[in-house]
């Protein structure tokens, strides 16, 4: 079946999820997202690649940092932006998805980048649009935020550049986290030799290890000796079906603490996709130790994004 | 056209462009051409000088019609453009429409004091008001060829002209 991301010719025009993309285009991605890394540090931070195109932002759910940096990438880029909650505005007046963004097409927009609560909006509308549109998942439901495996990715790559050489441990909340879905294709992908999962048995999808995954319960086994360490939010919100006794319990059993960390490699960077629950998944040493490369994910995030975008205006 | 000899017009340039440095000159390559013979230039000029790389990328204007390359490298400009006197250097002159991509992306980290540009071959076909004031070789190629700049292992200089496709 044809990958709904691709053209004819194999280039990306959507991104949807990391899932079935070549590693080409992953490569093709952090390697251009390289070149806009140093755009930040000059004087003018933005290059005129997409002026006179419009980018909407569409989050039909919450989100600060992932909105933000879309829309930061999308201005870095001389695009105009538009950004819209649509949880507040007319999808609360009843309002399809489908019939938001032809109206928004009727008003030229060239590209929507979505957040969905619900697993496969973003696959919907790709599919729905004209084809000169193209469409970016910001996160959908369970299923992928390919943005923020490129990052994560991306990061890792800025400070351990031999990805082929790598123990990667993703630690928390699998079972509800896209992150993890897509860091997971990201890295397997890219040819990261171990990627481990650490969390309860509550906590982790069935057939976890179908995705090439090692599965450890216990943090003490499964940090040990791994080059990165990447935490996942405890999703609060989903602690109500009683998957957890408490969060106090979590952080003991699972929350990276000083002491935990000293089993990774002593080189080892700590990663955490935000928002952070400190004193849950993490502790504030580590969150703001010299370990810690959090706010540098944040950073390249906006180069992923720029990246992103205008591969996917070019082809 | 018989293909020139890409190492006697690296001497030539060298010595052409020589005269032109001074206290403030700083030395910008556009990739690749134009970075390879930055990097080989640097050694003659002077190892002290400031120098970059520019990659017009994200500053094409044929964005719309070609999209992005797949091999962008990243600009490297490494020292404070504001109130530089630029020597921008690229292989082969053509159009100008890199030339100008280069210029707006070097306004983007700051305010030069003066931008030059020396380049290998001026091979004509210029489609903008913009030149270069130094060439090791000016000739006149018709629209259908392309001359191109390439490099041995050994980092030596070679042409080779081929028809477009």
């Amino acid at each position: 079946m044809q990958n709904p991301q691709l053209t004819n010719d194999g280039e990306l025009k959507h991104l949807l999820s990391i899932e079935g993309l070549p590693k080409r285009i992953l490569n093709q991605i952090l390697d251009t997202a390289e070149s806009f890394v140093g755009v930040a540090e000059r004087e003018v931070k933005k290059v005129p690649l997409l002026r006179g195109k419009t980018v909407c932002n569409l989050f039909f759910e919450n989100s600060t940092r992932t909105r933000t940096t879309f829309e930061i990438a999308a201005k870095r880029l001389s695009a105009d932006v538009i950004t819209l909650n649509v949880s507040t505005s007319s999808q609360s007046k009843g309002e399809t998805i489908l019939d938001t963004i032809d109206n928004l097409t009727a008003m030229h927009a060239d590209m929507f980048v979505v957040r969905h609560a619900q697993s496969g909006a973003a696959h919907m509308i790709a599919k729905h649009v004209a084809p000169h549109i193209s469409v970016i998942n910001a996160g959908d439901g369970r299923h992928a935020h390919p943005t923020q495996g490129l990052l994560d990715v991306f990061t890792i790559r800025k400070y351990k550049p031999d990805m082929h050489n790598l123990r990667v441990a993703i630690v928390g909340d699998i079972l509800h986290s896209r992150v993890a879905r897509s860091e997971i294709h990201a890295l397997t992908t890219l040819g990261v030799p171990e990627v481990r999962v650490i969390a309860p048995k509550t906590l982790l999808p069935q057939d976890v290890e179908k995705l090439g995954v090692h599965v450890y319960h216990d943090m003490n086994e499964g940090l040990k000796d791994v080059d990165v360490v990447m935490m996942l939010r405890l999703q609060n919100e989903r602690m109500a079906g009683a998957m957890l006794p408490s969060s106090q319990e979590y952080f003991k059993t699972y929350g990276l603490t000083p002491e935990k960390l000293v089993l990774a490699r002593p080189d080892a960077i700590v990663m955490h996709p935000g928002p952070m629950n400190r004193g849950v998944e993490i502790d504030s040493a580590v969150a703001d130790g010299s370990q810690s490369v959090i706010l540098p994910q944040v950073t390249y995030g906006i180069a992923v994004r720029m990246a992103v975008m205008s591969i996917l205006a070019g082809n | 056209m018989n293909l020139p000899n890409a190492e006697t017009l690296f001497e030539t340039l060298a010595e052409r462009i020589k005269p032109l440095i001074k206290a403030n000159t700083a030395i910008v390559g556009i990739h690749s051409g134009g970075a390879w013979l930055a990097d080989r230039l640097l050694p003659i000029l002077g190892k002290d000088l400031e120098h970059g790389i520019l990659d017009v990328s994200f500053y094409r204007d044929d964005f719309n019609e070609r999209g992005l390359h797949s091999e962008t490298k990243p600009s490297q400009i490494p020292f404070d453009v504001q109130d530089k006197h630029i020597i921008l250097i690229d292989d082969v002159f053509y159009t100008g429409r890199t030339i100008r991509a280069a210029m707006n992306e070097l306004f983007d980290y700051g305010r030069p004091a003066s931008i030059t540009l020396a380049v290998m071959v001026n091979r004509g076909g210029r489609e903008l008001p913009i030149a270069p004031q130094i060439s090791a070789l000016d000739t006149d190629l018709a629209d259908s060829k392309n001359l191109q700049l390439l490099r041995h292992k050994n980092g030596t200089f070679y042409f080779t002209l081929e028809e477009n496709t």
